[in-house]
């Protein structure tokens, strides 16, 4: 017999995979020195329009691409807003923001509730069977797998190709990278698309696979795409620091309900949302080493105990990459 | 490859960078480009490069014409450029930085580029650890990181932007030597100063540059004061320099020791009295910064005390110290210094307001105008800062000094001025000191601190010297402290 | 270098004119198509949202009781915007306005105090509990670092979860609780409304009075500057001997103290108990005001009364016409959207004449 926390872990894993994938989507735009805020209202309207799709053509597929062309249209928005058009990209990301979750909803009426099809679990042969790993890891639906794929190709991407170097390149300097011969904005607006396009896709991975459906308002997506962009910097920018950030959130989501029952004190209210205020605590720590008051406690200490404090709040700290959210105008 | 570059013009808005420039080096040849601060070198040299594109004119190579639009087309024809501030990724590690750009396959191939990385420098006898982060070199290393890049790259133009500034003497030795091999070998090169002696010691001829146009060509042996003249249209006034009479002790530092994670200065006593003027020297970032913004309360320190006529402030926020009279004018002007976006009447409000609570404003434009009298500000009461030039914006900063001000700590105030705006502030500096405040200055002009400062103070990675009175120092001497030598 | 000053570039009016309906067109385009996809008569729809707003003089009062929060969100992200601040929690602002008031008006319902005193009180709570949540998203922006965008989403979830709480847990009706709030109370407790309608003449008075001070504040006083200089440039002003903590977090109060000011007006004059909706977005929608009016306050005024205008005119969609009553929303998003990808184009439109200006000379 498996034990219930097996499952209970598998769930995480699976609670935890779209946040995964849009995470990594996030980190690619933000690398690349754009900061798509548009993330909470491109998931609800990629979750919407994927599921809408997926019904009308009983095709998954269809809904999966679906949400992943508007996502990275919704990206292609911001950055043709902030790249050719020299906009605040905060203004014009929040904008699609509050835009796509009303338009997910305005569009979405009609599909509320309806049965739609569903992707199922994809055990592997052989892996599943595996003593703990197999329930864990290989009986899940294959947005987990991708997901879990897609984390380690960002990575080797990232750090081990070319065009990963460049992208690091254009992130920390873009005027350096320029000069260098790489086409500054042709990258940033590659990058963020294909950004958009993973943020899509995650959205439409809760209405397909993981809540099986659209319910509007209550389909528990709205939130979720904020909780992204906390833990793209929670990650420091990072594919693998930025899923440990996603799956932890997804844990204590689980613990928030598993919980439950042994505290009658507090209402379940409280611990469903829990995580969000713990995602704010969780970039508190990442920036305290930053703040002017920390510093000047830091110089009141003696020198050992200063240099140990640094340590330990050095490596909390992240930072982020030196163009974000600035342009670069090309001559 | 023989350079031409014919007839360029080039604009920013409404001012005229280069009008009407022609230049041309021959294969093999190291040629220099000679002009002071904002003479148009290196928007000339960007443009040849493919950074920026000319509004008119050609360029040939090899006797073709060719047209860039961007550096990577530069760089496809074999020109490629060191900047003056190293264009490199200083949070990225060497070998990151000497691949990145590079072309080559999809995966990175870290083992042949770190083989290429040290072959090249040994021939060149360079000293680069590929792991290191950009950031842990000095700027001479930086420079030498980028020349092997472009070196591995296959460039055969090769385009150096005041590569002197900031490294060391043995470092600059090294440079000129490779910078005459490479021609050696055949490479054209172009090599970007505003200093005489580097253009005496290195080029086979010299193209000068004046506000923008051509001042005219020299070939060995040189004449300094034709040069001079060509560079400046005139021969330049040297002003006097007369000691003041030390007063009282404004700013007395005992013990102190700052720093940041990673640099740690050592301790440092100083006294400060009034009317004198006290100059930093140093190469960027050896701690000359971190210093003065400690004594700007903008950095809180480490160890010891800072008293300000007498005050004890060590340990007390900025606006601490602005009340004692300790007033800071950033380097950065539009970033640090001045709000782009408010008016100069906003600013001078700002600073002087002229009621508690609520703002006459007719008030406060007349105030404005009589200031923009005061300190010969080409701009009007309404004008935004960004719309004025570096000279007014540098003449806006000190007319937004506080008076009365006991201690005026100034970064590079002179730097990007034309040598008339620099005089200028300098004489309003001087006046000030002659009312009685004390002044410390940080500057990579040693030629305008030892022209200016009664003493001298010398930083080199961290390391602190007594101040120096001006009259025991040599340019030369200056020099080799800065440089690491000579304690 | 030569000393000249820029010249600022002046497009024709007409081209300005030209642009902004551009923009309007587009939004209009945008918001026919997604009709059109939702398979409901455009045509039919607008018609619809212009009655269910104007078609009587209720209807018509009814936006004013609409323009009236969103007004005072307005004013006060007028001055967090003015000194550069993302203050997203002013949804979460109005929210701990709203169980203030409530929670005071409820300690005082039994007592003998006159009415109007416990309103005015409950005003003043309403004011507190708003600043109070705005400051924390300060805190933590000054002293921890964190971003007032997420701090302030943070915050907007646990002011989301406090009220469900509250309704559900210690101030559920007698019974049970329920998404319908809390316990109505007494119509002594009612801020009085003009006789028939819902609209409250102390409510649009108070929004009146904010507008007015933002107005003032910003153009003619030392805070005003101060808060645009720390906007413009955080570290110059700093330089400059502003202190910017102080004045972050007084623009935050500020917003804070008018959007509470706007949820216990909600409470007080328009539902008369607490609900979980109590913001009724008012706080986002307020942002998109903001920037639709160019972070003006003579123009939020007039963009703030046709956004409530939209929000009373839809919400008849659902049972006319079957449509999501988010249909304003789609409309007012879009419109925000469009002028500012107009405002781009035409800045770039600008440069480019400037450049050929300079050419000339």
């Amino acid at each position: 017999m498996t034990p219930e926390w097996i499952f209970g872990l598998a769930g995480v894993l699976a609670a935890a995979a779209p946040l995964l994938i849009a995470v990594i989507g996030e980190t690619f735009s933000e690398r690349a020195g754009v900061v798509n805020l548009s993330v909470n209202g491109a998931m609800l309207l990629a979750a919407m329009a994927g599921f809408a799709v997926a019904v009308r053509t009983g095709s998954l597929e269809l809904g999966f691409l679906a949400g992943a062309v508007l996502g990275a249209l919704m990206a292609l928005v911001v950055a043709f807003a902030s790249l050719t058009l020299r906009q605040s990209q905060v203004a014009v990301g929040l904008v699609l923001a509050l835009l796509g979750r009303d338009l997910a909803y305005f569009l979405g009426n009609p599909f509320m509730g309806v049965p739609g099809p569903r992707v199922g679990a994809l055990p592997i042969p052989v892996l599943k069977d595996l003593p703990v790993l197999g329930p864990l890891l290989f009986q899940q639906s294959p947005v987990v797998y991708i997901s879990l794929i897609t984390v380690a190709l960002a990575w080797v991407w990232i750090f081990r190709t070319r065009p990963g170097l460049v992208l690091r390149g254009v992130g920390e300097r873009p005027p350096a990278a320029f000069v260098r011969g790489v086409p500054v904005t042709r990258v940033r607006y590659g990058y963020a698309i294909l950004g958009g396009a993973l943020v899509g896709f995650a959205g439409a991975a809760y209405t397909l696979d993981l809540k099986g459906g659209w319910q509007g308002p209550i389909s528990g997506i709205d939130g979720i795409g904020w909780i992204v962009l906390a833990i793209t910097i929670f990650g420091g920018w990072h594919p693998v620091r930025g899923a440990f950030g996603a799956l932890l959130f997804a844990l204590l989501q689980w613990l928030s309900l598993v919980l439950q029952p042994s505290l009658p004190g507090i209402p379940s209210q409280v611990l469903n949302v829990a995580p969000f205020p713990l995602m704010i605590f969780a970039l508190l720590l990442t920036n305290l080493g930053n703040t002017e008051w920390v510093q000047t406690a830091l110089s009141r200490l003696p020198e050992s105990s200063r240099r140990l404090a640094l340590r330990v709040l050095r490596s909390l700290q992240v930072s982020p990459p030196a163009a974000l959210g600035t342009v670069f105008e090309e001559e | 490859m023989k350079v031409e570059m014919r007839h360029i013009y080039k604009s920013f808005g409404p001012v005229r960078a280069l009008q009407d420039v022609s230049l041309t080096v021959e294969a093999g040849t190291i040629h220099g480009l000679l002009g002071e601060n904002g003479a148009g070198k290196t928007t000339l040299m960007k443009i040849l490069s493919g950074y920026l594109r000319p509004d008119r004119g050609e360029i040939l190579l090899d006797g073709k014409p060719v047209r860039f639009t961007s550096p990577a087309e530069g760089l496809r024809h074999g020109i490629g450029m060191l900047h003056q501030d190293p264009m490199d990724f200083p949070a990225m590690s060497v070998l990151d930085n000497f691949m990145m750009g590079h072309e080559g396959g999809f995966w990175l191939d870290r083992r042949g580029a770190r083989r290429a990385l040290q072959e090249l420098a040994r021939q060149f006898g360079f000293d680069l650890d590929p792991d290191v982060r950009v950031d842990h070199l000095t700027v001479g290393e930086r420079q030498q990181l980028e020349l092997l890049r472009l070196l591995w790259r296959g460039v055969r133009v090769l385009i150096l932007d005041e590569p002197t500034t900031g490294i060391s003497a043995p470092q600059k030795v090294r440079l000129f030597d490779t910078l005459r091999r490479l021609a050696g070998e055949g490479k054209t090169i172009i090599f970007v100063t505003h200093k005489l002696e580097e253009v005496e010691e290195l080029c086979h001829r010299v193209t000068v540059l004046r506000q923008g146009h051509l001042a005219g060509e020299a070939t060995p042996p040189y004449s300094p004061q034709r040069l001079i003249e060509m560079m400046f249209g005139r021969p330049l006034p040297m002003p006097e320099r007369q000691p003041v009479p030390p007063g009282e002790p404004v700013l007395e530092i005992r013990n102190l020791v700052v720093g940041d994670h990673r640099l740690r200065l050592s301790r440092a006593n100083l006294t400060v009295r009034s009317g004198e003027i006290i100059g930093l020297a140093g190469m960027e970032g050896s701690g000359q910064q971190l210093f003065m913004r400690a004594c700007a309360g903008l950095v809180r320190p480490w160890e010891g005390s800072i008293r300000v006529r007498g005050k004890d402030l060590t340990g007390k926020p900025y606006h601490a110290f602005l009340e004692a009279g300790v007033l800071f004018v950033p380097a950065n002007r539009l970033e640090e210094g001045l709000i782009p976006g408010l008016t100069l009447t906003e600013h001078f409000q700002l600073v002087y307001p002229n009621g508690r609570y609520l703002i006459d404003w007719e008030q406060a434009r007349a105030e404005a105008q009589r200031r923009i009298r005061d300190f010969s500000i080409r701009g009007k009461p309404e004008t935004v800062v960004e719309a004025l030039s570096g000279g007014n914006q540098q003449r806006t900063l000190l007319a937004l000094i506080r008076t009365p001000a006991h201690l005026l700590l100034l970064e590079h105030p002179t730097r990007g001025l034309d040598v008339e705006s620099s005089m200028w502030v300098w004489r309003r500096l001087k006046e000030r000191a002659q009312e009685g405040t004390a002044l410390m200055v940080i500057s990579s002009d040693l030629q305008e601190l030892m022209q200016y400062c009664d003493r001298i103070i010398v930083f080199f990675s961290g390391r602190i010297s007594e101040p120096i009175p001006t009259e025991e120092l040599t340019l030369d001497r200056l020099g080799h402290m800065i440089a690491g030598r000579g304690w | 270098m030569k000393e000249v000053l820029l010249p600022r570039a002046r497009p024709s009016r007409w081209v300005e004119f030209g642009f902004q309906g551009l923009s309007i067109l587009m939004a209009l385009l945008f918001t026919t198509l997604v009709l059109l996809m939702a398979g409901a008569p455009p045509l039919e729809a607008y018609r619809q949202v212009l009655e269910g707003a104007f078609g009587s003089l209720k209807r018509a009062t009814d936006i004013l009781v609409a323009w009236v929060p969103l007004m005072l969100v307005t004013s006060g992200l007028l001055l967090t915007f003015t000194a550069g601040l993302w203050n997203i929690g002013v949804e979460g602002q109005i929210v701990l306005g709203a169980i203030a008031a409530t929670g005071l008006m409820r300690a005082l319902q039994e007592t003998s105090l006159p009415p109007p005193l416990i309103l005015a009180l409950a005003m003043t709570a309403g004011m507190v509990g708003g600043a109070a949540w705005a400051s924390l998203a300060g805190l933590l922006k000054i002293y921890g670092g964190v971003h007032e965008i997420f701090g302030g989403l943070g915050l907007n979830f646990v002011a989301t979860t406090m009220i469900l709480w509250l309704i559900f847990g210690p101030w559920k009706r007698p019974g049970i609780g329920s998404m319908s709030g809390t316990e109505p109370f007494p119509e002594r407790l009612w801020l009085p409304t003009f006789p028939g309608l819902r609209l409250s003449p102390w409510a649009l008075l108070l929004a009146l009075l904010s507008v007015a001070l933002v107005y003032v504040l910003l153009r003619n006083t030392y805070f005003g500057l101060r808060l645009k200089a720390i906007g413009k440039n955080i570290r110059a002003a700093h330089r400059l001997g502003v202190p910017t903590a102080r004045y972050l977090l007084l623009a935050l109060l500020g917003c804070g103290a008018m959007a509470g000011l706007a949820g216990a007006i909600q409470v007080a004059a328009v539902y008369h108990r607490l609900i979980p909706p109590i913001s009724s977005g008012y706080g986002y929608l307020g942002l998109l005001v903001a920037m639709l009016a160019n972070y003006r306050v003579s123009w939020s005024v007039p963009v703030a009364f046709f956004f409530a205008a939209l929000n009373i005119g839809s919400i008849q969609l659902p049972i006319t016409l079957k449509l999501d009553s988010t249909l304003s929303g789609v409309m007012q998003g879009a419109l925000v959207l469009f002028v500012l990808l107009m405002q781009g184009a035409r800045a770039r439109w600008r440069s480019k004449s400037v450049a050929e200006q300079g050419d000339d000379a």
